[in-house]
């Protein structure tokens, strides 16, 4: 990690280049088999957006990655916390719920509503932790059964709690937090709680890198076995890793609440579907703090820009998803090949630098 | 024996991975009807030559011939029908599916899946004594029954040249000798048995011929009748066979470690160790011999607190850790060089100063509070690398791109750091060439003058006689007798281990 | 086939056990609901219409838990069978209006199904990428490529729009079955306790059932035989219990791994196209809505074997179907499910296994406070019911499920011995 050498900053960037390559060639043979334009499409989305796009790429951006370091947190120690979606549909509701009821005043206020937003995104990750050290229940399984759960949950609750208007039903209408604006008023604001990404990256950085506690997660995530000798106890450290990545999801929409929803609506003011965004980054970004910000701004921008197709285009904004998923699948890939080769590469350089290839490792 | 055809013939083979050359101008023939008995330390390449063999991996160099016929071996469909049917050291057997699923998978053309197969099996079954019922599950038999289920299902393919990996490893005596019993069947019926093992004494017992490898290649043959096992020792090993050379006691009279009574149970209620009592003074090794799979692991996992007696305290010195955890244990200053690296030992993907803080990730110098001191940890990695000899081409390097030995010294090095007090080191010198074989014993001696206690476990005899100051013996997780090294030889110890006699 | 034995083999005896056990179960399952039937006075817990939504329910799920059946029993765990299924309604729809066959529309499905399938062998078997992450980026691609391809090509359709497809050409209904769906609807009406309720299901399932639902049933039925009984089947499930022996033995393991997910993925297609062409008018976007990790779950609930996942579709497309009809029906099902879990409670009691009787013995009695303190139960909690089972029956009963010992495991060629 701290010898720059360009190979392997090289081989590092192979993946990626390949995912990017294979996503743009995907997506432009779909466009042109359904006898649109490839060229019109590449054109409008690679055109410089406009100061309003800007603004919701950099809204959009964080609280993407935030749910990316909530999936990576899991990932990082080989859980896989498919619920991420549910963990922070439960938590903004209670946040939401909580906030509206202005129990406390100003700032207090929000801020006791980002804590229960993380207490409850913990808490309903730690079900899996939970059910896979007590029962051994694939967290994979119990997450997925988990968000639907937390779903129809919130359906219920929003139905006998919220307030109905007309056929929508939300919860109370809260104040805003005034955010910052770089362009003119109808350009919009960049939201104050943007920042909750900013900490969420640094943080999760330092949590990886500085601390005996990141240390034993990422030893965890290597080999379980390894980690257990070594003194982790693995029960607490699934527990633990999972609440913390539900914590950080609990956090996901807190910017847009605050910002511009002002309450949350199923179908309406909520913006689902962010936690699978977030897996999807993780794995782009390959868990790395600085990969997941481009995977992050990559994903935002798509989404973003991909409205303007509406107006310039035949091509159906929904082509996005599928540069997205094919961005993911070809990734994905690519790391596996470049990592293969790359243990191959090693092996022969530490062969070479040693003169000695004769004694086999079993 | 009055056979004189030749079943295989290997001339020239050679593999090489990325890295490493697993084999090369090896040379071995087999004859029809004898037993003929492959032997070399872990690591020399016997694993790969049956590989070849049996056509899971291709040679790059060299010829095979089978019955005289010049044979390209791609797939193990090829060897198959050639005739070559393997057992490997770790069975092949899906445990999900029957007797009768497993013989028949890859071989349905031959007597169907239904009631002829069943009729075949019980057949091959009762020919040879192997006593197996065709619907039963595999996750119900035993480890002896595994294996003759795997002999099974290579006779069951035709087979007349049949390679056994390892096939004692994991067998009681007793086992050993019914295995034996049904491979002198096997040669009286004609077949050629290629026999692979580290362990002299059964060697001498069963084979008719012997090849030695030694670094990848075929370094010599011998005749069981003429042969003794120091000269084979010697074949595999290259040299002079070094044993550490016992030095004057260091003794002392305060008590390190003590268990009494422990005893552990799996999670069906067999019991794994039965009131094992042992203690070691500051200052002592004390030897555990056995065959392995008899509860050496366990205990080991037991007193890292990896796993939670049933019965029975321990102490460290006068405090008593029974229910302590890993961490708190190796706080307590417990170093642990593990039986198996890849398992217990090192972060493979991870580089050699992170595989430093392992297991003392709270200790200085890693660690400063909650916070992981790179700097420290790095500057102690160079000083391990320096002292203990790890050839690597930096500290950066992953630990996976190491050789199995310069691995093992890494961990050697780390376990020792920090001034521990006790060291539980389970075959800290497997898979190790010579030199850092003598260069670890030394480490040991001389933390053991410094006031060690050190707990060492070993199939090496002679390692254990040299080194220890004691040596108890482990058979089906009980201790069952003491020895004095300084008198004992390793016949006693051989017969001890397989419950010939008890001191 | 020379030997005759006029003994059953021990094996035989012990599947006819297995298949008695399955048919108890199965008998005791409508007695518990045909007494709750006549003791809450619901007759709609059973009626004939009720059992036919259950059926129309069941098929989907039942097509997607084989298709993990299909995949995890040769080693591939596949989560992707959400984004297969929803491929599969594109397809139905596509070629179902273009053909003007509902038939050819289910190849369709099956098509697109499986080129979801062939996206995942290439990336887990090939390249041996992690089975869940591909599974997830499958999924996104699958309902991305539904959305988008349905706007493209369904806009300017008669009965289409950007995200739906109706009055489409449906599979061949069965309208009665002459001498059974007559008496059997009558004598589901006289509402006796189990025999009504019997009838009910015979009445259900002769008529006005389409056939495409049979072909599904009957696909359970050689899917079980397929694996089970032949040597393809043995060589399949050997890939996921044991890849590196299978090899050795001479079984070219990334074939089979091929062939058993490309099969999944046509199941999960099927599956899709049901839902576009039987359970609803047309096909409409995102229209599997969890269909895909529900039949995942049910696949568990049977602990990897036909006639369990069988039974969990029909427990799950039982109260699916509920779900949509009397709130009063439902609210009867607490008392059925309350019992049950007492039930268990007695014989864990009488078995002395105490820390299992008290994690029965708690949500039974909730059950019952909860059934006998209200009228109705909200829809909500009821479309949760197959979530909460699965959790349930996965804490509760992981020792004694079994599934494929090397599910979700990468395998590369070559790693034997």
């Amino acid at each position: 990690m701290k010898s720059f050498n360009p190979r392997a900053i090289g081989l590092a960037l192979l993946g990626p280049a390949i995912a990017i390559v294979a996503s743009v060639l995907v997506t432009t043979l779909v466009i042109a088999a359904v006898g649109s334009s490839p060229g019109d499409f590449w054109s409008t989305m690679f055109d410089f957006p406009k100061p309003r796009s800007r603004v919701d790429i950099v809204n959009q951006t964080a609280m993407i990655y935030t749910a990316a370091v909530a999936a990576a947190i899991g990932f990082r120690m080989g859980l896989f916390n498919i619920g991420l979606e549910g963990q922070y549909t439960l938590a903004s509701y209670a946040a939401a719920a909580f906030a509206g009821g202005a129990y406390l005043s100003g700032f207090a206020n929000v801020f006791v509503s980002l804590l229960i937003a993380v207490a409850v995104g913990a808490a309903w990750s730690a079900i899996a932790g939970i059910l896979k050290t007590t029962r051994g229940v694939s967290e994979v399984i119990s997450t997925i059964m988990l968000n639907s759960i937390a779903i129809t949950l919130v359906g219920y609750l929003l139905n006998k709690y919220g307030v109905h208007e007309g056929n929508t039903v939300h919860t109370t209408r809260i104040d805003l937090v005034s955010g910052w604006t770089p362009f003119e008023n109808r350009d919009g604001e960049i939201w104050t709680l943007v920042i909750i990404a900013v900490l969420a990256g640094v943080g999760f950085w330092v949590l990886l890198n500085k601390t005996r506690f990141g240390f034993d997660l990422r030893a965890s995530g290597q080999s379980e076995t390894v980690a257990k000798a070594s003194g982790v106890n693995p029960h607490r450290m699934i527990i633990t890793a999972m609440a913390l990545s539900g914590g950080v999801a609990g956090l996901i929409w807190m910017p847009a609440l605050f910002g511009k929803a002002t309450n949350f609506g199923l179908g309406t003011t909520f913006q689902a579907g962010l936690g699978f965004l977030g897996i999807a980054v993780a794995l782009l970004g390959r868990n790395r703090p600085i990969g997941m910000l481009f995977g992050a701004l990559l994903f935002a921008y798509l989404s973003v820009k991909s409205n303007d197709l509406t107006f310039a285009t035949d091509v159906s904004p929904s082509i996005v998803q599928i540069t997205q998923g094919v961005a993911v699948l070809a990734v994905v890939v690519a790391y596996e090949v470049v990592r293969r080769w790359r243990a191959r590469l090693e092996q022969r350089v530490v062969a070479q630098e040693l003169g000695t290839a004769t004694e086999a490792t079993a | 024996m009055t056979q004189e055809s030749v079943a295989v013939e290997l001339r020239g083979i050679g593999k090489r991975f990325p890295g490493v050359i697993a084999n090369h101008d090896v040379d071995l023939t087999i004859r029809a009807g004898t037993v003929h008995a492959l032997i070399g330390e872990n690591g020399a390449g016997k694993s790969t030559l049956m590989k070849i063999l049996y056509g899971v991996q291709k040679p790059d160099d060299g010829t095979i011939a089978i019955n005289g016929r010049e044979v390209a071996l791609r797939t193990p469909t090829d060897a198959i029908a050639n005739g070559v049917g393997m057992v490997f050291q770790h069975f092949m057997l899906a445990d999900n599916l029957t007797v009768l699923e497993n013989m028949v998978l890859g071989a349905e053309k031959l007597h169907g899946i239904g009631d002829r197969a069943r009729a075949e099996i019980r057949r091959i079954s009762d020919a040879f004594g192997f006593g197996l019922q065709p619907d039963v599950l595999v996750e119900k038999l035993g480890v002896a029954d595994r294996q003759r289920l795997e002999i099974a299902k290579v006779l069951y393919r035709g087979a007349c040249i049949i390679i056994l990996d390892e096939p004692t490893a994991v067998l009681v005596p007793q086992e050993v000798d019914a295995l034996f019993a049904n491979l002198r069947e096997l040669r009286n019926a004609g077949n050629a048995v290629l026999f692979i093992s580290h362990k002299l004494d059964e060697v001498l017992a069963i084979a008719d011929d012997i090849t030695v490898m030694r670094r990848g290649t075929t370094v010599g043959t011998a005749d069981p009748h003429t042969t003794t096992k120091r000269e084979l020792a010697e074949l595999m090993v290259g040299s002079e066979l070094p044993s550490p050379e016992t030095e004057e006691s260091t003794v002392t009279d305060t008590v390190e470690l003590t268990l009494a009574n422990v005893t552990l149970a799996d999670e069906f209620g067999r019991n794994l160790l039965t009131d094992v009592s042992l203690s070691i003074h500051r200052g002592e090794i004390l030897g555990i011999a056995g065959v392995e799979g008899n509860g050496q692991a366990e205990l080991v996992e037991t007193i890292m607190g990896m796993r939670i007696p049933g019965g029975g305290t321990i102490h460290l010195g006068t405090e008593d850790v029974t229910h302590w955890h890993t961490r708190k244990l190796r706080e307590a200053g417990i170093g642990y060089i593990p039986e198996d690296r890849h398992r217990h030992g090192l972060l493979l993907d991870a580089p050699l100063w992170e595989n430093r803080i392992l297991g003392h990730q709270t200790q200085a110098p890693n660690a400063k509070g909650p916070w992981i001191n790179r700097s420290g940890a790095r500057k102690d990695t160079q000083r391990i690398v320096a002292e203990y000899d790890v050839r690597a081409p930096g500290i950066d390097t992953p630990a996976r791109a190491l050789s199995g030995g310069n691995q093992q010294k890494l961990i050697v090095g780390r376990e020792m750091s920090g001034d521990p007090v006790l060291l539980i080191a389970s075959h800290p010198t497997r898979g190790v060439d010579v030199g850092a074989q003598a260069a670890i014993w030394d480490h040991i001696k001389r933390a053991r003058r410094a006031g060690l206690a050190v707990l060492l476990i070993s199939a090496d005899l002679d390692e254990l006689i040299g080194l220890s100051d004691t040596i108890q013996v482990i058979l089906r997780g009980r201790l069952v007798g003491t020895f004095d090294p300084a008198s004992v030889t390793p016949q006693d110890l051989g017969a001890a281990m397989t419950g010939g006699q008890a001191a | 086939m020379t030997t005759t034995t006029t003994t059953p083999s021990p094996v035989s005896r012990v599947r006819n056990a297995a298949r008695a056990n399955w048919l108890f179960i199965a008998l005791g399952a409508v007695a518990a609901v045909s007494l709750v039937r006549i003791l809450t006075d619901t007759n709609d817990l059973t009626s004939v219409g009720t059992i036919r939504a259950a059926i129309i329910a069941t098929c989907p799920i039942l097509m997607a838990g084989l298709g993990g059946l299909w995949a995890e029993r040769a080693g591939v765990v596949n989560i992707g069978l959400e984004g297969q299924m929803v491929l599969g309604t594109w397809g139905a729809a596509f070629f179902t209006y273009h053909s003007g066959s509902p038939w050819v529309g289910i190849l369709g499905a099956a098509l697109l199904g499986m080129i979801g399938g062939l996206l995942h062998a290439i990336a887990t078997v090939t390249f041996g990428v992690d089975h869940i992450v591909s599974g997830v980026a499958i999924n996104l691609i699958g309902v991305g490529a539904t959305t988008y391809l349905a706007e493209a090509t369904f806009t300017d359709l008669e009965g289409g729009g950007p995200r739906q497809l109706i009055g489409l050409p449906t599979p061949t209904t069965i309208d009665r079955i002459p001498g059974i769906s007559g008496p059997a609807a009558d004598l589901a009406d006289k509402h006796w306790f189990f025999i009504s309720d019997v009838a009910s299901f015979v009445a259900a399932l002769t008529t006005k059932i389409s056939l495409l639902s049979l072909v599904i049933f009957a696909l359970v039925v050689a899917s079980g035989w397929i694996l089970w009984k032949t040597s393809f089947g043995l060589r399949l499930r050997s890939c996921g219990e044991n890849p590196q022996a299978a090899e050795t033995l001479g079984v070219n393991v990334y074939l089979y791994k091929y062939v058993a997910v490309l099969i999944s993925g046509a199941m999960a297609g099927i599956g899709g196209g049901f839902l576009a062409l039987v359970a609803s008018s047309g096909f409409s976007t995102n229209q599997t809505n969890g269909r895909g990790y529900i039949g995942l779950a049910a696949m568990i609930f049977g602990n990897w074997r036909p006639g369990g996942l069988l039974a969990g579709a029909l427990t799950f497309g039982y109260t699916d179907s509920l779900r949509l009809r009397d709130t009063h029906a439902v609210h009867s099902l607490l008392l059925l499910v309350a019992v049950a879990l007492i039930a268990i409670t007695v014989l864990r009691i009488v078995r002395k296994q105490i820390a299992g009787a008290v994690a029965m013995a708690v949500p039974g009695a909730a059950l019952l406070v909860w059934f006998l303190s209200t009228d109705s139960v909200p829809r909500d909690f009821t479309s949760m019911t197959p979530y909460v089972t699965t959790l349930f029956v996965l804490a509760l009963g992981t020792q004694r499920l079994r599934m494929p010992a090397a599910d979700g495991r990468p395998y590369r060629k070559g790693s034997a011995g």
